[in-house]
C-alpha cells in the first residue's frame, strides 16, 4: 500500500480547531488545492469556527499560499468565525511583512498563545 | 550576462520548475550564498516562473519557458522569458495598498522586487531579468567610495 501523506493534521481543542500544515514546502497548485479542499469542509461543516493554522513544519511557501489564506479567512469571516496563524518561520514571517499580511492576520509565536487568544 | 550563462528551454510543469530551481540553488549554495539569499532566490524564481506560465503562457504548461542564468561568487543573474504577448508591470496594482491586501493574488512581482537587488522587464513585458548580489547595495556603494 502506498504511504499516505496527509497535507494537514486536524486537532479539536477546547477553544479552537488546530490545523497543522504537514509539508515543508508548499508550492504547487495541486498541493494548495488539496490543502484548500481539506480545510474548507472544516469551515463549512461547523456552526462557528475558531481556527488556528499552525505553520511549524513549513519552511518555504509561494505567494499562492498567501492567496489560499485569504480565501480561508474570507470563508471563516462569512461565518462570523475567527482565524489565527502561529509558529511561522522567521523567513516566512518576513514574506507576510513584505506583503503587509502581518496586519491582516493575527499571528502568534506559539500554538498555546494562539489558543489562549480564544479563551 | 557573460559567457558562462546557461540556457534552459523548458515547459511549464511544476516538476520542471522544481528541478531548475534546485539546479540554480545548488550552484548558488556551492558559491556559499547564505540561507537568507537562497530563500529569496528560490522565492523570486518560483514567482517569476509561475507568472511566465500562468499569465505569459496563459496556463498552457506545454508552451516554452526560456531561462538563462549565471551564478558567480559575486552575484546570481536570472532571466525568465515566456511566449506570451507581455504586460506592463507598472500597471500591476500595489498589493499592499487599500483593499488590494485582501486580494488572493498579485503579490509575485512585489516579492521578486523585495528579495532581488535588480528586477527589470523587457519592453514587451514577456521577459524578466533579475540580479541578486552577494553584498547588499549599501555595502557595494561603501566599497566603491
Amino acid at each position: 500500500m502506498d504511504k499516505i501523506s496527509p497535507k494537514i493534521v486536524v486537532e479539536y481543542k477546547v477553544f479552537a480547531t488546530v490545523v497543522t500544515l504537514t509539508q515543508e514546502k508548499i508550492l504547487e497548485d495541486m498541493e494548495i488545492t488539496a490543502i484548500e479542499h481539506s480545510i474548507m469542509p472544516l469551515i463549512n461543516d461547523a456552526d462557528t469556527v475558531k481556527m488556528i493554522i499552525n505553520f511549524s513544519n513549513v519552511k518555504f511557501l509561494s505567494s499562492a499560499v498567501l492567496g489560499l489564506l485569504i480565501r480561508i479567512s474570507k470563508k471563516i469571516y462569512e461565518k462570523q468565525g475567527q482565524l489565527r496563524l502561529c509558529c511561522i518561520d522567521p523567513k516566512i514571517l518576513n514574506v507576510f511583512k513584505i506583503t503587509r499580511l502581518d496586519r491582516v492576520f493575527e499571528i502568534y509565536d506559539t500554538q498555546d498563545q494562539a489558543i489562549a487568544s480564544f479563551s | 550576462m557573460n559567457a558562462n550563462v546557461k540556457h534552459i528551454d523548458c515547459t511549464g510543469e511544476p516538476a520542471v520548475l522544481s528541478e531548475i530551481c534546485q539546479k540554480i540553488l545548488l550552484e548558488a549554495k556551492s558559491c556559499e550564498f547564505d540561507d537568507d539569499i537562497l530563500f529569496g532566490l528560490h522565492l523570486a524564481i518560483e514567482e517569476a516562473f509561475v507568472n511566465a506560465v500562468k499569465h505569459g503562457n496563459h496556463g498552457d504548461e506545454t508552451q516554452k519557458v526560456y531561462i538563462e542564468y549565471n551564478v558567480s561568487p559575486e552575484k546570481v543573474e536570472i532571466q525568465i522569458s515566456d511566449q506570451g504577448k507581455g504586460f506592463s508591470p507598472e500597471k500591476v496594482p500595489d498589493p499592499r495598498c487599500g483593499d488590494n491586501v485582501y486580494k488572493t493574488g498579485g503579490r509575485g512581482i512585489l516579492l521578486m522586487r523585495a528579495y532581488m537587488d535588480h528586477v527589470e522587464y523587457n519592453k514587451t513585458g514577456n521577459s524578466v531579468f533579475m540580479v541578486k548580489y552577494r553584498e547588499n547595495t549599501s555595502d557595494r556603494m561603501k566599497k566603491r567610495q
